[in-house]
């Protein structure tokens, strides 16, 4: 096949299936969620309440499109737009088996540290343009707490890549042929989950929505298809993340040959996309302060001296 | 950072809880004979109408649904000329229950009423009234009152004496 025609063919599919995982996300969070909790949830709408995402969708399609007069209203309209580009940007460098890539970056890991650094204008902005207290409130609170996460979560992730020796994706699944970079960088690992959820902006670190203290937070204003573009940014996020984890320490798309590669990739992310909503399913939120406490004086302290131990590893087996 | 793990795993554990809803269409709530529900208007064992229109009802009721005209037959025996209760207002507190003197006006477990048009939710007494007794049986308030209504004069009801004339002396 033409060279050109697949990777085209790879670009599409790959937008397709992420943005039909994230509206489907919303009915298995809602079914795992009511699971954990002892209820049905949605089960009415088609087979087990499938078409619930899509009944969801029509209706946030037809909602009222409304932008508040006192809105900034350019910035206002960019900013739900920023997240789901950064994260579908994202997907670009995650590679699902050695063939199917979108692009295998020699920088792959850097490329998505940076572009969900950019992910945050989308809350600052969004909080910002909004013109209202409380969502300023939650943009505040949504940089600080993703920039201050951003910060260990490159240093966690500098222990595969010094396993490794590269950035490039493909190198470091390609790594784990032996062992999972799990078991050396557990550590890493533990890091990293917990940053990825307060960079997701999940549950329990939802901290700049929080619906009990600030109303939905930094888009309390937004509404229609805006308000849902946040939302499949959300959960584009979390298997973004759940995604990586599996690409940076469970091996991708590895794993006894019964079953192909992508096969074995979409099982492993799944399982941490659960883990995900085990985790809103299970656990509070966490007090504000306490959130970049545990940050700043554990978790940072903590993958230094993970980043140290795997350095000085490293270097005495050479 | 234990008592997280610990909680996320009891929350994991709920997979093989059994599930608490109960899926209603389908399946129904248990109500209780004394669950407050749709009210209704009851009958006395021989079928008349128990109320008498004395208004306790509606005076009780903290939202003022219920309005009603009081009359009398040929014979003296009073009952509502129409009695009408707006559920829409309803709050279904039982406060007309525990006023009626009569064992009239008495809740159901039924909650299955609802309308497309708000106006139907108003109830005349051709729709509150049933043809039993309702929760009370072998109740009859004019059976037991020392009234002289029809085929029913003073002294004659259950439990009452003859009435007893001022003006003799004689036991």
């Amino acid at each position: 096949m033409n060279q050109t025609l697949q990777s085209i063919l790879i670009v599409v599919g790959v937008l397709f299936v992420m943005l039909n995982i994230a509206a489907i996300l919303i009915w298995v969070e809602r079914r795992m969620l009511a699971l954990w909790q002892d209820r049905y949830g949605p089960n009415r709408v088609g087979p087990f309440g499938l078409l619930q995402s899509l009944a969801d969708m029509v209706k946030i399609f037809f909602k009222e499109d409304w932008i508040p007069p006192f809105a900034d209203k350019p910035v206002f309209i960019i900013a739900p737009a920023i997240v789901v580009a950064t994260v579908l940007l994202s997907f670009a460098v995650i590679p699902f088996t050695p063939d199917i890539h979108v692009i295998d970056l020699n920088i792959g890991l850097l490329f998505f540290l940076g572009m969900s650094s950019l992910g945050a204008y989308s809350v600052v902005l969004g909080g910002w343009s909004s013109n209202n207290k409380y969502s300023l409130l939650g943009a505040l609170r949504g940089s600080a707490q993703m920039i201050s996460y951003e910060v260990f979560m490159g240093i966690s992730l500098m222990g595969v890549v010094m396993l490794t020796g590269s950035f490039s994706m493909v190198d470091i699944v390609n790594a784990q042929q032996k062992m999972w970079f799990v078991v050396p960088q557990i550590a890493g690992f533990v890091i990293f989950l917990i940053a990825g959820i307060a960079e997701t902006h999940r549950l329990p670190f939802d901290i700049p929505e929080a619906e009990s203290e600030l109303i939905a937070g930094f888009h309390s204003e937004y509404s229609g298809m805006k308000f849902g573009m946040f939302f499949v940014g959300e959960y584009l996020g979390i298997t973004l993340v759940s995604a990586l984890i599996t690409t940076l320490f469970f091996g991708g798309w590895l794993g006894p040959s019964f079953l192909p590669g992508v096969v074995w990739f979409f099982i492993k992310t799944f399982a941490f996309i659960l883990f995900f909503v085990l985790l809103r399913a299970g656990l509070p939120r966490p007090r504000y302060d306490q959130l970049m406490e545990y940050g700043w004086k554990f978790l940072l302290p903590l993958s230094l001296l993970n980043l140290l131990v795997t350095g000085a590893v490293v270097l005495s087996l050479k | 950072m234990f008592s997280s793990i610990r909680s996320l795993w009891i929350a994991f554990l709920h997979m093989f809880h059994k599930r608490e809803t109960i899926q209603y269409p389908e399946e129904k709530a248990k109500l209780h004979p004394r669950w407050r529900g749709r009210i209704i208007l009851s009958r006395d064992p021989d079928g008349g109408e128990r109320c008498v229109a004395c208004y306790l009802c509606a005076v009780a009721c903290p939202v003022d649904c219920i309005s009603l005209q009081a009359t009398e037959d040929k014979t003296g025996r009073r009952y509502p000329e129409f009695f009408r209760i707006n559920f829409s207002r309803c709050i279904f507190c039982g406060f007309c229950e525990e006023a009626c003197p009569t064992y009239a006006i008495q809740l159901t477990p039924d909650f299955e009423m609802s309308e497309y048009n708000r106006q139907n939710l108003v109830y005349e007494k051709e729709d509150l009234l049933i043809s039993g007794e309702g929760k009370y049986h072998g109740y009859n308030f004019y059976k037991v009152a020392g009234l002289s209504i029809g085929g029913k004069d003073k002294g004659e009801a259950e439990n009452e004496e003859k009435p007893v004339d001022p003006r003799s002396l004689l036991p």
